[in-house]
């Protein structure tokens, strides 16, 4: 254990520091005035797309996981916003770096990072959520295309999206996990209907996507046909890694700590309650330990269980920091949408459905248990039923 | 900057857990409950002397190891895996501390040298200032002498010195007691002791605030302690799921099994570097160890309790019995929640660091 900076880290804070500083001017409330010069720049500095190379757009440092730390933490310190971070840049780009052919490469990751193309993702469906192999929507061969037929589900950004990079079904003869092949489409592409998918919060953060024969040349496949489900598995695994980020979950404990210091009822702090006060110390504490255990995950090759506990633990947590706020605001936590006693415009009220959703989506929680149980453990799989 | 045990730290972690599994099988776990039970205690610990145990943190100059708070925490977990009977926390680490952070250098020449060895072992009693006084006990200090009882002492069974905190936080050294009184608890493997004071002649300690330090200290490996002794519930059972069959398959592809082994695991893994850090604190970011020691002391004593029953729970009926002997890590995780502060009280000190609590 050594936690201290290395003379060669402490000098990059310092320039991570000087750099927010001297571009303080270009944001305000935690937004960028204009989202792609913004993304520009950071690029340009390498504080995104940090580790793309430069032949694909991006700035081609060598993965070093404490400087993106660093980043990470000199940025929430000075409320700045981090660079775009939609599916596209998340998911997609490390999955063409991995597998796509070079000349996807350098069509589809260019304007990606600089926001000029936003990404929705088409894995679950209707019939295949946690059994995503389980995926129907068939993609059937004419000439040099593919005809896509069947829906997707739970599709954020599907409307301002312009591309999709979508799971379909090309080998229909083939066991479940070896029919699926990974492929590329522009939204515009005749045949797709979109529809809002209004969830609890009242906001449709989510959509349902509808298609009918929509033709897609075959070159657009991704990682070769009949491949598709190895090369959705490497977008997963970075999905995962973004749920349950525990620099987001330490942000919000600190909001809610200001909360309960500065609500009070009939005169008397939240925080001077001392059941309340004891929740917060034993969230304090969870809070804490994912943090450690997330500095443990960058450095320590012993951290594999570590790392598996990541999504399932993260996410239950966030979703009792916002309980506990919930709580804390007492009646005035069931108040939502607008009004002179709505406090902080409702967000934790969103953060406490939301937050639900976010145990549930990207491997629920009870598939989470599975993957920790059966890898991380060595416990046996689930018998599976024969296949019909 | 790297969070993870060093090559060092990982080959004395790896040669305890090997030598205490020698050292300490289930069937000399039973025998700490009989009357040769301060035997086996004082065995066990001539032999983790032959590894310079009982001189962990004694500096070198005195013939001890001169290691930190992590390695202190690395040998507390790996006693607890086994349930051991050790005077280590009272006479590796408490008694120790109290001499270098408050003695005098003619009480460290003379102590810390035959503690090193393992020849003299040391109790603490420091309870009553800590985590509050129950039936009236607390001890007074006058004029060079102690009256009154200090309850839960620890390692104080045959101890040949004593560290005792008066009521308002003073510490004092004494060889004696008036009487030393066994308080039977849960927990056969690691013995408590009710010590009374009449006029007892003692020497008392520079008064600097050394108690928070001992107390830092004793929560953080009370922590390491019950991350050990959770570890080894969960490996049993794991095990035991894989082995045992019901319904014609074995219990741990039962979702309904797994999952309990999944959540056990997904609240230890993250508890263990909340210890580490702050054992790491203690010795490195003073400023910090306060608060990260009281919550892993808290924590540790929450989701200890959770795998302890969770993992007696995946054992079915045979978790219960006394042949199996799971209980006696079941019981080492409970008393190490109780002692020296149960959670609510210790997460109400956490609030009060923070100027959260008055």
């Amino acid at each position: 254990m050594d936690l201290t900076l290395t003379p060669e880290l402490a000098t990059f804070r310092e320039e991570v520091r000087a750099f927010l500083e001297a571009h303080g001017g270009e944001y305000e409330a935690g937004a960028p005035k204009d989202p792609k010069a913004w993304q520009r720049l950071l690029i340009d500095n390498g504080y995104a797309a940090r580790t793309i190379p430069r032949a694909y757009g991006g700035f081609g440092a060598a993965p070093d996981g404490l400087k993106t730390r660093i980043i990470a933490e000199a940025f929430i310190d000075a409320g700045a916003p981090r660079g775009m971070s939609g599916q596209g840049i998340s998911m997609l780009v490390p999955t063409l770096l991995e597998v796509g052919s070079e000349e996807q490469k350098t069509r589809w990751i260019p304007p990606t990072l600089s926001g000029d193309i936003i990404w929705c993702q088409g894995y679950s469906e209707p019939g295949a959520g946690s059994d995503l192999a389980n995926l129907q929507t068939k993609a059937v061969e004419d000439g040099e295309d593919f005809l896509i037929s069947g829906s997707k589900i739970w599709t954020s950004t599907a409307a301002q999206a312009q591309m999709m990079f979508c799971l379909v079904r090309t080998e229909p003869d083939k066991p479940k996990h070896e029919g699926i092949s990974y492929i590329l489409f522009p939204m515009d592409t005749p045949g797709i209907e979109v529809r809002p998918l209004k969830t609890m919060t009242g906001q449709a953060e989510f959509n349902e996507v509808f298609f009918t024969d929509v033709r897609v040349p075959k070159t657009n496949v991704v990682g070769g046909r009949g491949r598709g489900w190895q090369v959705a598995n490497t977008t997963l695994k970075h999905e995962r890694g973004m749920l349950g980020d525990p620099n987001a979950t330490e942000a919000r404990l600190k909001q809610l700590i200001e909360l309960m210091k500065s609500e009070t009822v009939d005169g008397q702090r939240i925080i001077d309650n001392p059941i309340f006060r004891d929740r917060l110390m034993q969230l304090q504490a969870r809070v804490l330990s994912m943090k450690f255990n997330g500095l443990r995950t960058m450095t320590d090759d012993t951290a594999g269980l570590a790392r598996l506990v990541v999504k399932l633990q993260g996410c239950e947590l966030n979703h009792q920091v916002a309980a506990l706020a919930i709580d804390a605001l007492g009646e005035l936590g069931i108040l939502y949408q607008d009004g002179p006693h709505l406090r902080a415009k409702g967000r934790w009220q969103w953060n406490y459905m939301f937050d639900l959703g976010l145990i549930i989506g990207g491997g629920t929680a009870q598939i989470q248990k599975n993957i920790i149980s059966e890898r991380g453990l060595g416990m046996p799989r689930e018998p599976k039923t024969v296949e019909a | 900057m790297r969070f993870a045990l060093s090559e060092d730290q990982t080959m004395l972690q790896d040669s305890l857990n090997r030598t205490l599994a020698d050292l300490v099988p289930l069937e000399r776990v039973r025998r700490f409950a009989d009357d040769e039970g301060p035997q086996q205690v004082s065995d066990i610990w001539m032999r983790l002397a032959e590894m310079g145990l009982p001189g962990l943190m004694i500096p070198e100059e005195q013939g001890g190891l001169g290691l930190g708070m992590l390695e202190a925490a690395l040998a507390s977990e790996a006693l607890g895996k086994v349930a051991a009977a050790a005077p280590f926390l009272g006479s590796a680490v408490l008694a120790p501390l109290a001499l270098k952070l408050a003695g005098t250098d003619e009480q460290r020449r003379r102590w810390l040298p035959k503690l090193a060895t393992g020849a003299v072992t040391a109790g603490v009693a420091i309870s009553e200032p800590i985590a509050g006084a129950r039936d009236g006990a607390g001890v007074t200090a006058a004029d060079g002498r102690l009256t009154g009882q200090a309850l839960f002492a620890l390692n104080a069974t045959g101890a040949d010195l004593l560290v005792v905190a008066d009521k308002n936080g003073g510490l004092h050294l004494t060889h004696i007691a008036e009487a030393a009184e066994p308080m039977p608890s849960i927990d056969v493997t690691r013995r408590l002791t009710a010590l009374t004071f009449k006029d007892t002649p003692a020497e008392a300690l520079a008064s600097n605030g050394a108690l928070d330090r001992l107390r830092d200290a004793a929560w953080i490996l009370l922590a390491a302690d019950t991350l050990g002794a959770a570890q080894a519930m969960l490996d049993k059972a794991v095990a035991y799921a894989k082995e045992r069959k019901q319904f014609g398959r074995t219990i741990g592809s039962f979702q309904a099994v797994k999952h309990l082994c999944a959540e056990m695991a997904a609240e230890l893994e993250p508890a263990r570097a909340l210890v580490w850090y702050a054992a790491y604190a203690f010795d490195h970011a003073p400023d910090e160890a306060p608060l990260m020691a009281a919550h892993a002391k808290a924590h540790t004593s929450e989701i200890g309790r959770f795998i302890a029953r969770t993992a007696t729970e995946v054992h079915g009926g045979i978790g219960m019995t006394d042949l199996l002997g799971l209980h006696f890590w079941f019981k080492r995780i409970g008393q190490n929640r109780q002692l020296l502060g149960g959670p609510e009280k210790v997460r109400e000190i956490a609030a009060r660091m923070q100027g959260l609590a008055a």
